[in-house]
């Protein structure tokens, strides 16, 4: 069976800098994986340059065997929160129906069914008693709750989600916790920028270790050895002195 | 009465009032999603740069029918925004130089083209320059049915991809990620500022169209919470003020209607601001004042229990 | 002085004025704040002339200055509200005052030359023409010396505060926290583009003011960053405009203050083509060269990566890089060559693999830490 991401070479330039080299990763089907590595580390990027959003120098990506643009309706993205305006004029309902856009097509609106699904991802994040409130009365942890039932509603198979535990709450931490393992136990593969080393072996079972390189990649126990993390960030430690 | 009757029978008020709510209904709609996307001075610079594209017009043709210096102004103004986009996408000079930029140097470029025109001293030029101010007064019903035109396929164009347009000015980033072509929206989304230019330029004239595209939004932003009630608001602000501006120039001896039409428009920002549902400063005020009380009201009651305990 | 020579002069004067007046405005990323000045000034003149009872300079400078002073303030309120944005409370602004003055002219100045056209075009040609009389005695041309007084007081604020101005710009939270009080050299700097906006457009129109203020300093960031250097070429570039502009609208007998704004348009354009560093050509070229710099570094950690493992077989053959780093093959074929002439990489070998040299694995090591 093809591997839900397969990644081969990978390679992103910003101007002058890389930020990105020769990545290479393989992630099973069912992994619930860790983007994890030091600030710079070009750890977004990597998400971003997988989806597309930013241009790659070099490399391939393979979702499920196929090019991204095949299989974008089996793949869900959250954004860092900080990336949009919160004083948009809209509502959380809105929002999580902004996960089904790309099902819907062009010129289609969303409708009841919609409504009545997005209800159903709010209640699953514990945010239903939201629906109708605006965006930005929201506090951090429910921005961040907000776009992760926005994720589900795309109803995807493999999700992409860029640090959805910054800025929130020790509540809301273990509510996003519990939806990723859910995800995970439905065969659902996810991969997820993080970079609390502390909670790492407890929340994932894959482990990406990432400084501008792959410095190794495999299942957690195998994976977050001290040898390891001293080499994704140790060279870096060095650097600095 | 006889002010109503005049509404719908006399033909130069029908026209001020027709033309100026179609154009306060189009720029409504249109500069709300300027407004949400910080393009609030876009407006400014596109209907100057749209000068330079309607002394060519003329040059050109020969002609001064509406469609042809409209086409010109759209041209120019078209042009001037994608310049406008490209240096700031391109290079490391900021928005607002961008715009300024521009702004002036097809401006000062249409100034050029109209001394050229003077030269020429045949009467067709007379009142080109007329739209630096707007000439309501002088609306045919032929440039009224064509702003129509115009501003009912922009708003068709709204309509039909208004779940796209919402998505890109909301969150470019997860837009993208749903492979929609981000960047062919966007540009559209800013040419159809364009149109709402072309069609204000008969109307208010250069210098007040960039009040007329974002005021209505502005406006309606206090009231609601919701874009679709923001954009259909802001229509409304905007031909309310487009046909209370129309009469009130009409009816009072020498009001010319541009300035009018700002100045209503300015007038329901300043009491949306004070007093809009949603987010009245107003209300924001009383709320602060209350809580002051009501702190004041607790402090006061804590240091009249604290001092009975303390009593023998 | 002959008038060719008096609208020369007014026209450099004022580009050395506006000049002054905008390095900082556009550093500030405020650059569309001096035409919602120049515009919103208007209403000023009016009440100026109106208290005056009559055209008086003194009152409708001060009445104007209040009146761009009062749209910065305005502006300001608007955002700090967090109602609106900053650019939309710029765009709510200054419209609605320069209506505000249209209305109060047309009703009750209709027969009095406060021109509403003059206020956007001025016009320069006319500045030898009106000349300063006092007690009798002809002191030459007015525009002169407003335009004179204008960069001398100009000069002389940037020359008082330049060290403050700079730090307020570039980081505002320290000039704070020395006590440069930021708020009041904002307002000085914005009250110095009133001031300006005000004496300019009566010399030589409103356009040609913002145009004189703005695209100048624009024009010479892309040539320096360094602050003197920008000041310099900013009165440089402009006064450059100003003189061109004048000449070629003689030659062809167009308007004057449109024709320096199209020149000062062509400079602007010109440079930003071939500015030597940050010019659209320059980058394009850099951008160039380092994708081939980049091709060969990439080339050497991908071979790095793949030495010595299970993948090496199929990851380092000539081949196969075009096919996984999606390279073209002129760009595969160039990127190998580069690396082996210049000894990164050894020659294919028997099997058809391509190995680093030493030094190439030196090399490597060194890009991937970087």
């Amino acid at each position: 069976m093809t591997n839900p991401v397969s990644v081969r070479d990978l390679t992103v330039a910003y101007e002058e800098k890389p930020v990105l080299w020769d990545a290479d990763l393989e992630i099973p089907a069912g992994s619930l994986a860790a983007i994890i590595g030091p600030n710079g580390a070009g750890k977004s990027t990597l998400i971003k340059a997988i989806l597309g959003l930013v241009p790659t120098a070099a490399g391939m990506v393979r979702l499920f065997g196929e090019p991204y643009a095949k299989v974008r309706k089996r793949v869900g993205y959250v954004p860092q929160r900080g990336s949009v305006d919160w004083d948009f004029p809209t509502s959380v309902l809105d929002v999580v129906m902004m996960g089904m856009y790309g099902r819907l097509g062009w010129v289609r609106r969303p409708g009841k069914a919609e409504r009545e699904r997005a209800r159903e991802c709010l209640r699953e994040v514990g945010m239903e008693d939201y629906a109708g409130r605006q965006i930005s009365q929201l506090s951090g942890g429910q921005q961040q709750r907000v776009f992760l039932a926005r994720a589900l509603a795309q109803d995807a198979d493999l999700y992409f989600m860029d640090e959805p535990f910054a800025g929130v709450d020790a509540t809301t931490e273990r509510a996003i916790v519990a939806i990723l393992k859910r995800l995970r136990d439905d065969g659902k593969t996810v991969l997820v920028v993080h970079h609390d080393l502390q909670t790492a072996p407890e929340y994932f079972d894959w482990a990406v270790l990432l400084n501008v390189r792959v410095m190794a990649s495999g299942p957690m126990a195998a994976t977050f050895t001290p040898d390891n993390l001293q080499r994704t960030y140790g060279g870096r430690i060095a650097f600095l002195k | 009465m006889n002010l109503l009757r005049d509404l719908f029978l006399d033909y130069t008020l029908r026209n001020i009032a027709l033309g100026a709510a179609v154009l306060g209904l189009v720029s409504g709609v249109l500069g709300s999603f300027a407004v949400l996307r910080r393009q609030g001075l876009m407006g400014d610079a596109l209907s100057h740069a749209a000068l330079p594209g309607i002394c060519l017009g003329y040059l050109l043709t020969g002609s001064k029918a509406p469609l042809v210096l409209m086409l010109g102004a759209g041209v120019a103004g078209w042009l001037g925004m994608v310049l406008i986009l490209r240096i700031v996408r391109h290079t490391r000079i900021d928005p607002n130089s961008a715009l300024g930029i521009i702004l002036t140097v097809f401006f000062g470029f249409g100034v050029v083209l109209l001394t050229v025109l003077q030269k020429r001293n045949d009467a067709g030029q007379a009142g080109l320059d007329k739209f630096l101010f707007g000439q309501a007064a002088a609306l045919t019903q032929e440039q009224v049915v064509t702003m129509a035109a115009l501003g009912g396929a922009a708003l068709l164009v709204v309509l039909l991809l208004y779940k796209e347009f919402k998505l890109i000015s909301f969150d470019p980033e997860f837009a993208r990620s749903l492979a929609l072509p981000t960047r062919a929206l966007d540009l559209l989304l800013t040419s159809l500022l364009v149109v709402a230019v072309v069609i204000g330029l008969n109307t208010v004239g250069v210098v007040l169209m960039s009040a007329m595209l974002v005021a209505p939004g502005a406006a309606a932003r206090q009231w609601t919470d919701s874009l679709g009630k923001m954009l259909g608001l802001a229509a409304a602000f905007g031909a309310v003020s487009g046909v209370a501006g129309a009469i009130l120039s009409v009816t009072a001896e020498r009001i010319p209607t541009g300035p009018v039409i700002i100045l209503c428009v300015t007038g329901i920002v300043v009491a949306s601001l004070l007093f809009g549902s949603a987010r009245g400063l107003v209300w924001e005020w009383l709320r602060q004042a209350r809580h002051r009380r009501e702190m004041l009201a607790a402090l006061a009651g804590g240091a009249g229990a604290g001092g009975g305990g303390t009593a023998p | 002085m002959s008038p060719e020579f008096v609208i020369a002069l007014t026209a450099a004067l004022a580009a050395c004025a506006c000049a002054l007046a905008g390095v900082f405005l556009v550093l500030r990323r405020m650059a569309l704040m001096a035409d919602a000045i120049s515009h919103a000034i208007l209403p000023g003149l009016v009440a100026g002339y109106w208290m005056a009872r009559g055209p008086n300079v003194v009152a409708g400078f001060l009445g104007a200055t209040a009146a761009g002073l009062l749209t910065v303030w305005l502006t300001e309120a608007l955002t700090r509200s967090r109602r609106v944005k900053e650019d939309t409370a710029i765009g709510l602004v200054f419209p609605a005052l320069f209506a505000l003055g249209v209305l109060l002219v047309s009703r009750f100045f209709s027969n009095v030359h406060l021109d509403t056209d003059a206020v956007l075009f001025g016009e320069i040609a006319f500045a030898p023409l009106e000349t300063w009389r006092i007690g009798g005695r002809d002191l030459g041309p007015t525009a002169l010396w407003t335009l004179g007084g204008l960069t001398a007081l100009n000069a002389g604020f940037l020359a008082l505060f330049y060290k403050e101005l700079k730090l307020s710009t570039f980081d505002p939270g320290l000039a704070a926290a020395l006590g440069f009080a930021p708020v009041l050299l904002h307002y000085g700097l914005m009250g110095m583009v009133a001031v300006t906006t005000v004496g300019g457009f009566t010399a030589v129109g409103a356009i040609l003011v913002i145009a004189l203020i703005i695209v100048p300093p624009v024009t010479a960031s892309l040539l320096t960053d360094r602050l003197p250097a920008l000041v310099a070429l900013s009165v440089a570039v402009g006064v450059a405009g100003a003189l061109a502009g004048y000449g070629l609208a003689a030659f062809w007998d167009v308007s004057i203050g449109g024709m320096i704004v199209t020149v000062l348009g062509a400079l602007f354009g010109a440079t930003l083509l071939l500015a030597p560093r940050k010019g659209l050509v320059a980058q394009a070229v850099r951008r160039a060269r380092q994708r081939r710099q980049f091709a060969r570094e990439a080339l050497l950690v991908h071979l790095a990566t793949h030495e010595g493992t299970a993948a090496e077989d199929r990851e380092c053959r000539p081949a196969h890089l075009q096919e996984e780093l999606l390279w073209t093959a002129a760009m595969a074929d160039r990127a190998v060559a580069e690396a082996q002439s210049a000894g990164l990489v050894a020659p294919v070998d028997a099997e058809g693999h391509l190995h680093l040299t030493d030094r190439g694995r030196e090399m490597a090591a060194e890009v991937s830490r970087k």
